[in-house]
């Protein structure tokens, strides 16, 4: 699988998520400048965490208009596959390539934390090969990212398995307890209808690598790559 | 001719305002029992050049749609008045 990791003026998660599909998960990875207008024939496009233009106006609402974006859009509507990790998944919101948006935390506060998420169904390439019954320890790092949609908006992703993780206790409890930021329904992250976009606020790539003592992050990647070469493969064949 | 534009945007009421709400209890608690429901949003002014009124609040709009506000979660309400240039 051939990545490409977009890198807009205040991204801070890109070279993590490079390192982690380079060296973690040995898939060729390019960098992409939000000015390129050429994705390189990548099969999938991350778009990383951070601080685009300074979270002005709203967490990434200029970065959604960036050159690169209309490419990006036109792969999604194509049927790519996106990943949006963080500021990645508002920017994606704010491109309306996600149902919902992110507001700021309910206690005001920017939380950097290990949380717990589980994954709320197999549909998803993301989380097609993951168990459902396991929560993952994974860091989030934001200070908007209480998701929010309209009530029938909410009804219809879940009807549709969109939604990918909620946030959960350390033995697999849903409940407001363990909801870091006041997001809807506890929810983590979201797919797009034809489930080839996706975004979540927890950051996955921090938490592949053995010497941080936490490889929970790696069986998001495992699952997409894996889920990706098999429809490859069977295209092919 | 020149406008200039007064914008003002808000969370839709629907939504929890955490902002407005912790300066709501601030309030209370610095002596101003008479306050209450704080909403905080956002105060924009700029310039638009147009040919005449009506254009400028199409362009206007156009412009909260597309940038200055996400419908999902904010309203918009604004005033428009022309810029007299300063002699």
């Amino acid at each position: 699988m051939k990545f490409g990791v977009v890198i807009f003026p205040g991204s801070n998660c890109d070279q993590d998520t490079v390192y982690t599909i380079r060296d973690i998960m040995d898939q060729e990875v390019i960098e992409l400048w939000h000015k390129d207008t050429d994705l390189q024939d990548v099969d999938v496009v991350v778009l990383p965490g951070g601080f685009s233009y300074g979270d002005y106006l709203r967490s990434g609402s200029i970065a959604r208009y960036s050159p690169i974006m209309d490419e990006v859009i036109r792969f999604a509507k194509r049927g790519g596959y996106v990943l949006g990790i963080c500021n990645g998944f508002q920017i994606l919101c704010e491109a309306g390539l996600l149902p919902g948006t992110l507001l700021p935390n309910t206690n005001q506060k920017f939380i950097c934390k290990n949380v717990y998420i589980l994954p709320d169904n197999n549909k998803t390439p993301l989380t097609a090969k993951l168990d459902k019954t396991r929560p993952l320890r994974i860091p989030i790092a934001h200070g908007e990212g209480r998701y929010y949609a309209p009530e029938e908006e909410i009804a219809r992703i879940r009807q549709n398995h969109q939604i990918l993780f909620r946030y959960c206790g350390k033995d697999g409890v849903i409940s407001e307890e363990f909801n870091p930021n006041g997001s809807m329904d506890n929810i983590a992250g979201v797919c797009n209808e034809t489930k080839n976009v996706f975004g979540m606020m927890p950051h996955p790539e921090r938490a592949t690598d053995d010497l941080l003592g936490n490889t929970d992050g790696r069986l998001i990647f495992e699952s997409l790559v894996k889920t990706l070469e098999e429809k490859k493969f069977s295209i092919y064949n | 001719m020149k406008f200039i534009a007064e914008i003002d945007i808000m969370p839709l009421k629907s939504l929890l305002d955490p902002q407005g709400k912790a300066v709501s209890q601030s309030l209370k608690k610095i002596g101003f029992h008479e306050i209450s429901h704080v909403r905080i949003g956002k105060h924009i002014t700029l310039e638009i050049e147009s040919d005449s009124k009506e254009k400028a609040m199409e362009r206007l709009n156009e412009s909260c749609h597309k940038i200055l506000t996400n419908p999902i979660i904010e309203g918009y309400s604004y005033t428009l008045h022309e810029k007299k240039e300063d002699h």
